[in-house]
This record gives C-alpha cells, structure tokens and sequence, in this order.
C-alpha cells in the first residue's frame, strides 16, 4: 500500500528541543538506552564472577575507571526518571481493582468457530483503586525488591 | 501480515521490560554499578559467586535480562521513529533494534547457564 499524497508539513529533527514537556518526554524514551547499557553491564559482571575471583577483579577495575563511573551515574539519572515516569503510567494504562469490585453480567463479543458472537460474560466493575493508590502501592513493591536485594548481594 | 501477528507479543515484551527495569534496576545500578565498584560496600567474591550461580538467581536475571533488551528495543525503535524522525528507514531500524536484543538475550543464556 502506497502513502496516500497528501500534503505533510515537514517536522523538523530537533522538534524536541522546543518545549519542555516535549524534552522530557524525549528524555523518558531515553531512558531504554541506559536499560540496555546496564543489562549489558550485568552481563559482563555476571560472566567475570563466573570465570573467577581474578577476572572478577579486572571487572571491578574497568568499573572503577572514571568514564564507567560516569555513564553509570548517568544511567541511574535516567533509571529513576524511567522508573518515576512508568509508575505514574501505569494506573492510566490498567484498570486495578479493590475489594469494593463487584461481579457482574454484562454482553462481549466472544469468538465462536471463527465468528465473533455476543454472550452473557462475567465481568467486575466498581472498586477501581484511585491512581494514587496504584502509584503508591509500586513504591512499596520498589523498596521491598530493593531491600531484599540489598539484602541478599550484602548480608 | 506477519508483523500485525508480532506487535502484541514487542508491546507485551516491552510491558514486562518496563516494569522489570522500574523496579529493579535502581537498587541494581546503585549496587553494581556504583556502590560495589567505588569501594563503598565490599561483599566477597565466593559470596556473590554463590548468589550469582544458584539457580534461582539465573532464572530470574536471565528474565529479567531478556525483557530488559526487548524493552529497550522496542523503545529505541520508536525514539529513532518519530525522534530522529526516521520511519523511511522503518524496517532496518527494527530488525536492527530486535536482533540486537535477540542477539543480547542469546548471550545472557549463554552466561546465565555457565557461571
């Protein structure tokens, strides 16, 4: 299918650089870079401590070296913007729901041999936890695998 | 047609991934990728050589490696997209952005399953 030739105005390259809210979002999406440089970064870790104590050294030293450094407090900057940021998503993106739920019938469209028929389903409504709730319930669930972490690498 | 098939399992991928690296990646970078290296905390290597290979702790790093790659992929794809404005160059940027994430997630098994 070919693009259909209506006239689009040109966007420049650096549309990003002229409002905030479109740097931050731009800083937010980012962020993947630094996920990825970090799971590489572990990976590295994980294979020196397999290879043993010196080579877990030489890794250690290369870490230690003021670019890595660096980068790394970088990629905590934009870990915690990428973990702020996906928080507060979150409660937009799914319906979380209390104890104040309730079942209730309701028509859906359900596949039936390969058509799409309506039936009488299940569904819960009501109860839906307020954003604020759902954003917060993701802090405690960051501190306690932070702490068991913690825990765990430094008992 | 294939690609309307693939698109919700990179936006599922990339849902795990986002949610893996909000959570863990904090505490994660503040660890190994700063605390332990400056000096500031010193567990012993047969200790963290001991976390590392229980089998637990390579299931859980080899998932969270994985989602943690397609995440990004999936997320780079779309900043080079309507960032860099590049969707001329569509198909090459996601083969790119997913073959390096197959290709990363192929070395954390291969990592995972020997350390």
């Amino acid at each position: 299918m070919s693009a259909p030739a209506t006239y689009r105005q040109p966007v420049s390259r650096l549309w990003w650089l002229k409002k905030r809210t479109y740097f931050l979002f731009v800083m937010r999406e980012l962020s993947s870079v630094f996920v990825a440089w970090f799971a590489v970064f572990l990976m590295l870790m994980v294979f020196a401590i397999g290879r043993g104590e010196e080579s877990y050294q030489r890794f250690l030293d290369w870490a230690a070296s003021p670019v890595i450094v660096v980068i790394n407090v970088v990629a905590l900057a934009f870990s915690l913007l990428h973990t702020v940021t996906w928080f507060v998503l979150t409660p937009q993106a799914m319906v979380v729901r209390g104890p104040g739920s309730q079942q209730a019938r309701a028509m859906k469209e359900v596949p039936v041999a390969g058509k799409w028929v309506p039936a009488a389903t299940a569904v819960r409504v009501g109860g839906r936890l307020p954003a604020g709730a759902v954003i917060a319930s993701q802090y405690v669930g960051l501190i306690v695998v932070s702490a068991f972490i913690a825990w765990l690498v430094l008992r | 047609m294939t690609k309307r098939h693939i698109e919700p399992i990179l936006w599922l991928l990339f849902s795990a991934g986002g949610v893996a690296a909000a959570v863990f990646l904090p505490i994660l970078v503040v660890l190994f990728g700063l605390a332990i290296p400056l000096g500031l905390v010193q567990p012993d290597y047969d200790h963290l050589h001991a976390v590392v290979s229980h089998w637990l702790t390579r299931l859980v790093l080899l998932g969270l490696l994985v989602v943690m790659l397609f995440h990004a992929a999936h997320r780079f794809r779309f900043t080079l997209y309507d960032g860099l404005q590049l969707r001329g160059f569509a198909t090459p940027i996601a083969v790119l952005c997913y073959g390096a994430a197959l290709v990363g997630s192929a070395a954390a098994l291969l990592i995972v399953l020997t350390v």
